[in-house]
């Protein structure tokens, strides 16, 4: 019976004085934070991806909280609803910054890019790179080693087992990893658009339009046919490259009629019905445009 | 001609291989299974069968349907884990108490860490020690060495030197004393004694080393590094009092010390990556070796000393060092 | 006991196929090539334009910075135009093309064959015509040869160290000229001995080519200050540090340049293209190239001018063999495998090999074993293993602690490897990114 109270007493005692030590050193060391970090840190996708600029979601609301402008922090995982979401719980005002979504700007197939030789080197676009500028003619293209694909956290990239090229899928939340992975540059963040529409050129060799064309029967040749067409001067080029400005271009597709090597891309347009009379018609206006692109709003996405 | 093959630099090869080291280790432990087969007989011959196939059997199975890779059993490290488990048995052990050590040889201690060259305890000794937890009478079993006998149950629980040796010491008798009474050291050295199936035979390991270090498949810095630091400590307790303390030729021939320090602890994975931190992994199992041995419960320490050390090895991977390069200062005048 | 270097090491088949193959001149094409960047440093600047009449060491590129080197024109003709070629690399870069008519030589040349012994000009003046004369490191490195020579204030030089050791397999460049030329090459290492005004020299030749040092040695009887030293067999002997190491026990400490330990290191070819550039006149503008191979008809060591496609260099060897798998601008070890054979040779170029289809591709990369035999070849004392993880995993500061910069690029890690992994491949990637890091640290 001692030997119980005795034990009861010594655990006791000494459960007690650990409780009150860690308590008062608790209180000690204790770190003020805003609580509010907290809930907009809770509000964020928790992807913890590094698209924001920040090292992970904890310091993005860290900075959220922080910073009295806002409109320059986006989320791009979580887009605007997230944004807005957490700007509520800080009562501040949040732009809401159009959804970005990552290209693929080459189309460097087998068929379109003849290989000149092998790499048989570590399975690595990186390492490949400062090797040598790639299996083809083109220097400028898609290596097709995947680096892309390996820093995908979303899963929303993969390697077309075809062409060997990476086709980003619609799930890509634009964190800009791949992004930054390629050594080419190949991979750019461009607005989603309208139902997933968008328009660019499927190429970045900056060589003449000559060279350009023997290395890769869909390279962009620079013959600026594309910028003269286009109403809404939405296209330059530049070092033998066309780009196309998201930001101006209105989707009416006619520089994609013009591309003389299909270098242009559309995604997620339905199919054209009546070829030849569709220069005509997306001549008028861009609200024809539109009203084209609402009545064929049954049409499913054509990839996936 | 086909398109030419464009690859970083070195252009060459030296044409050595997973499979060339691993077959290495296996041929040099042939001497060893021949003394042990010599010793023991079909018994012998039988639980290295059975831990071999077992092992094998495992790492097909487990590369094929659980991690859905291509198969490994070729590269011969399953090999090496069956032989060295057989070794580390008795020859007299039932067939699956033997299965049951290769799987958790091969299933726990390689590859659930990921296979080849991600282990980092020796398989084959947590598969020893893991049965030798759970089945110590079994595990403790061990036949009298013949010249090849044919019986195959031959339980003869006459207990190996050092088991012998550290009872006498407990009850009060010297080394002195107990000595005349064990095999003689030569006996030791060519395996006549009872014990596991494969670590009697000195001898045999030796040779075993010797082709090792000649193939360059290991360095010699961790055999010698445990030998030696047993022969010291050993050397320094039995300095202190004789009576005590059994003499250090004793403690390396017996036991599976020479097996440990041949075969066991300069497993690639599962040792340090540098001849200075080789050193002090040798050091530390011959430490450990014998302070189990001397102060512990168990008569053999050198599995636990392995596996002890066999966590040490990230440590030591992380502060030891190769000599770098220009580290000493110049001799510029 | 003969010296070898300290620490690692390897020793492959050697295969010097082309040894004690005579040096054969090479016709001069009719159209060259030559890239404006063919040296380490900042490309140089043409100075002629298309039509532009050349001859024969006409300065055709100007150095365009300290370190970077003069282009001579290494054919007479018409420059056909400046434009961007293929490179070794694939990558377009720009070159000057000329077409040939005729072999006129510029007169101030000195093209007849004596030997000129005494050396006439001061220190300053020689390392102004190593300039002049666009010489950079022959043994592939192309590091601009003035820039080594002027030893920078606060620093001292006490030895020059000539590399006559060619360790990489199959190259037998250095041997021949040695064999050949050993008389200016002798005068050659006075010469660059004054420039760096040292009255010590080493030649470090490997053991392997008895009859060089057979014959330097009987050369340099008559030259006292200069030692020749036969080195053991070892790879990578020919890296500078490796071969101060060896020579005369000296260890360069990690990020610092020979000049630390009071040497210099010059290439035999490079010693050579001094000798004629200051008793001759002579630009660089042509240089011995190995074409060898285990399927070439006829290895051989071509004295080729630059600008010549390798083409030309492999149809005089016998042609281009039906199961070639690879072309290598180099030795096996750390040369480059080159895109197509239209490459012009240039001031790097030592030697092209071919290599047959099946020894062509890598072994498939297995699981690392940690068997640390990429530890024990290191020359550096570095761990290949462990670099390679971290730069996969980019984990740059650790590689940096690792001394990631330090790597030589030998190749002995990825030779050894037994499981055939990548090991150099990330190795180099991760010194590029640890480079960039640091050097925008210093910004």
């Amino acid at each position: 019976m001692n030997v119980v109270v005795i034990t009861i007493l010594t655990l006791g005692i000494l459960g007690t004085v650990a409780a009150l030590v860690l308590y008062f050193v608790a209180q000690k060391f204790k770190v003020f934070e805003d609580p509010r970090i907290d809930q907009v840190e809770e509000a964020l996708p928790a992807a913890n991806c590094g698209g924001c600029g920040f090292p992970g979601c904890r310091a993005f609301a860290e900075a959220m909280v922080k910073s009295d402008d806002i409109s320059s922090l986006n989320c791009p995982v979580g887009g605007a609803e997230t944004m807005s979401a957490a700007a509520a719980i800080l009562g501040k005002e949040v732009s809401a910054a159009a959804p970005l979504i990552a290209v693929v700007k080459c189309h460097g197939t087998c068929e379109n890019r003849p290989k000149t030789n092998s790499y048989d080197g570590a399975g690595s676009c990186a390492v490949s790179t400062s090797l040598y500028g790639g299996e083809t003619g083109c220097s400028h293209g898609c290596l097709g080693e995947g680096d892309c694909v390996d820093v995908c956290t979303f899963d929303a990239i993969y390697m077309d087992e075809k062409t060997s090229l990476p086709v980003v899928k619609d799930n890509c939340v634009a964190c800009g990893a791949c992004v930054d992975a390629c050594p080419k540059n190949i991979i750019e963040l461009r607005k989603a658009g309208p139902k997933g529409r968008r328009i660019f050129v499927s190429c970045i060799n900056k060589d003449k339009g000559g060279v350009a064309k023997k290395a890769c029967s869909v390279a962009c040749i620079g013959c600026k046919k594309c910028m003269k067409e286009c109403p809404f001067d939405a296209i330059t080029v530049e070092n033998n490259l066309a780009y196309i400005h998201d930001d101006k271009c209105k989707l009416c597709r006619k520089c994609v009629a013009v591309c003389p090597t299909n270098a242009i891309h559309e995604i997620n347009f339905p199919p054209k019905k009546v070829k030849p009379v569709a220069p005509a018609a997306a001549a008028k206006k861009p609200e024809a445009v539109k009203t084209d692109n609402n009545s064929s709003s049954d049409n499913k996405n054509k990839e996936e | 001609m086909s398109t030419l093959t464009i690859s970083p630099s070195p252009h060459v090869h030296s044409g050595d291989s997973v499979k060339k080291n691993m077959y290495g280790v296996v041929i040099a432990m042939i001497p060893v299974l021949i003394s042990s087969v010599y010793n023991f007989g079909i018994g012998a011959l039988s639980v290295v069968a059975t831990s071999v196939l077992a092992c094998v059997f495992f790492e097909y199975i487990i590369q094929k349907y659980i991690l859905k890779g291509e198969s490994t059993i070729g590269d011969g490290s399953a090999i090496i884990t069956g032989l060295l488990l057989a070794f580390n048995l008795p020859a007299v052990i039932p067939v699956w108490i033997i299965v049951i050590g290769a799987l958790v040889a091969i299933g726990m201690g390689k590859m659930s860490f990921g296979g080849l060259g991600n282990n980092p305890f020796n398989p084959a000794l947590l598969g020893r020690v893991f049965l030798l937890i759970s089945f110590p009478v079994q595990m403790t079993s061990w036949s009298e060495p013949g010249k090849f006998p044919m019986k195959f149950t031959d339980i003869n629980s006459g207990a190996t030197p050092l088991g012998v040796m550290k009872e006498a010491l407990g009850n009060g008798q010297t080394p002195d004393q107990i000595l005349p009474d064990l095999p003689s050291y030569t006996d030791m050295l060519w395996g006549f004694t009872s014990g596991s199936a494969g670590e009697m035979a000195g001898a045999a390991i030796l040779l075993g080393l010797v082709f090792m270090l000649v193939r360059k498949t290991i360095t010699w810095h961790i055999p010698i590094a445990v030998i030696a630091s047993v022969y010291v400590f050993a050397g320094i307790l039995h300095w202190a009092d004789a009576a005590a303390y059994a003499p250090p030729t004793f403690h390396i021939l017996s036991g599976g010390l020479l097996l440990g320090a041949v075969f066991m602890a300069t497993d690639y994975s599962s040792s340090p990556m540098s001849k200075k931190g080789g050193i002090i992994f040798g050091i530390g199992i011959g430490v450990i070796t014998i302070a189990i041995r001397v102060f512990g419960a168990y008569p053999e320490g050198i599995s636990f000393a392995i596996l002890i050390m066999n966590a040490f090895v990230p440590l030591i991977d992380k502060y030891i060092k190769p000599k770098r390069f220009g580290e000493k200062p110049a001799t510029a005048k | 006991m003969l010296k070898t270097f300290s620490l690692g090491g390897i020793h492959p088949p050697e295969n010097k196929f082309s040894a004690g193959k005579n040096i054969e001149t090479l016709p001069i094409p009719s159209q060259v090539a030559i890239p404006v960047a063919q040296h380490i440093g900042a490309p140089a600047a043409p100075v002629v334009k298309k039509g532009d009449q050349v001859k024969v060491g006409t300065l055709i590129a100007k150095s365009a910075g300290f370190v970077s080197a003069n282009i001579h024109s290494p054919v007479s003709g018409t420059v056909f135009k400046i434009d961007d070629i293929i490179d070794a690399s694939g990558y377009r870069k720009p070159a000057i093309i000329i077409n040939v008519e005729g072999d006129e030589w510029e007169e101030s040349i000195d093209r007849s064959a004596d030997l000129k012994k005494d050396i006439t000009a001061t220190p300053e003046e020689i390392i102004k015509k190593v300039a002049e004369a666009g010489i950079v490191g022959l043994g592939g490195a192309t590091f601009p040869s003035h820039v080594k020579l002027s030893v920078p204030p606060g620093k001292n030089c006490d030895i020059l160290i000539l590399n006559a050791v060619e360790c990489e397999p199959y190259l037998t460049a250095d041997h021949q000229l040695m064999l050949e030329k050993g008389d200016e090459i002798m005068v050659g290492t006075q010469i660059l001995m004054k420039a760096l005004k040292v009255d010590k020299a080493v030649i470090g030749i490997e053991n392997n080519k008895p009859d060089a040092i057979k014959h330097l040695k009987a050369l340099a009887a008559s030259y006292p200050e200069i030692t020749i030293e036969a080195l053991k067999v070892q790879y990578p002997q020919g890296g500078e540090k490796q071969l101060i190491d060896a020579c005369i026990k000296r260890q360069i400490p990690s990020g610092k340049l020979p000049i630390e330990v009071g040497a210099v290191v010059q290439n035999v070819g490079t010693t050579l293209a001094v000798y004629e550039a200051v008793q001759k006149n002579k630009p660089l503008f042509e240089r011995v190239v190995t074409i060898t191979g285990k399927s070439v008809a006829k290895p051989s060591n071509f004295l080729t001018r630059i600008g010549t496609p390798l083409k030309d260099l492999i149809e005089a060897a016998g042609g281009l063999p039906e199961d070639t798998g690879k072309i290598v601008g180099g030795g096996p070890m750390m040369g480059k495998a080159l895109v197509s054979t239209e490459i012009p040779v240039t001031k790097g170029s030592s030697g092209v090999l071919i290599i047959k289809d099946e020894e062509a591709k890598r072994k498939k990369m297995q699981n690392c074993i940690k068997c640390s035999k990429c530890i024990s070849v290191c020359p550096m004392g570095l761990e290949p293993y462990l670099l390679m993880t971290v730069s996969d995993k980019a984990i740059w500061d650790r590689a940096e602690e690792e001394k990631i910069m330090d790597c030589i690029e030998c190749g002995s890690c990825s030779y050894t490897c037994p499981s055939s992994r990548p090991l150099l491949d990330y190795i180099r990637l991760g010194k590029g990114k640890v480079g960039q890091i640091m050097r925008s640290r210093t910004k």
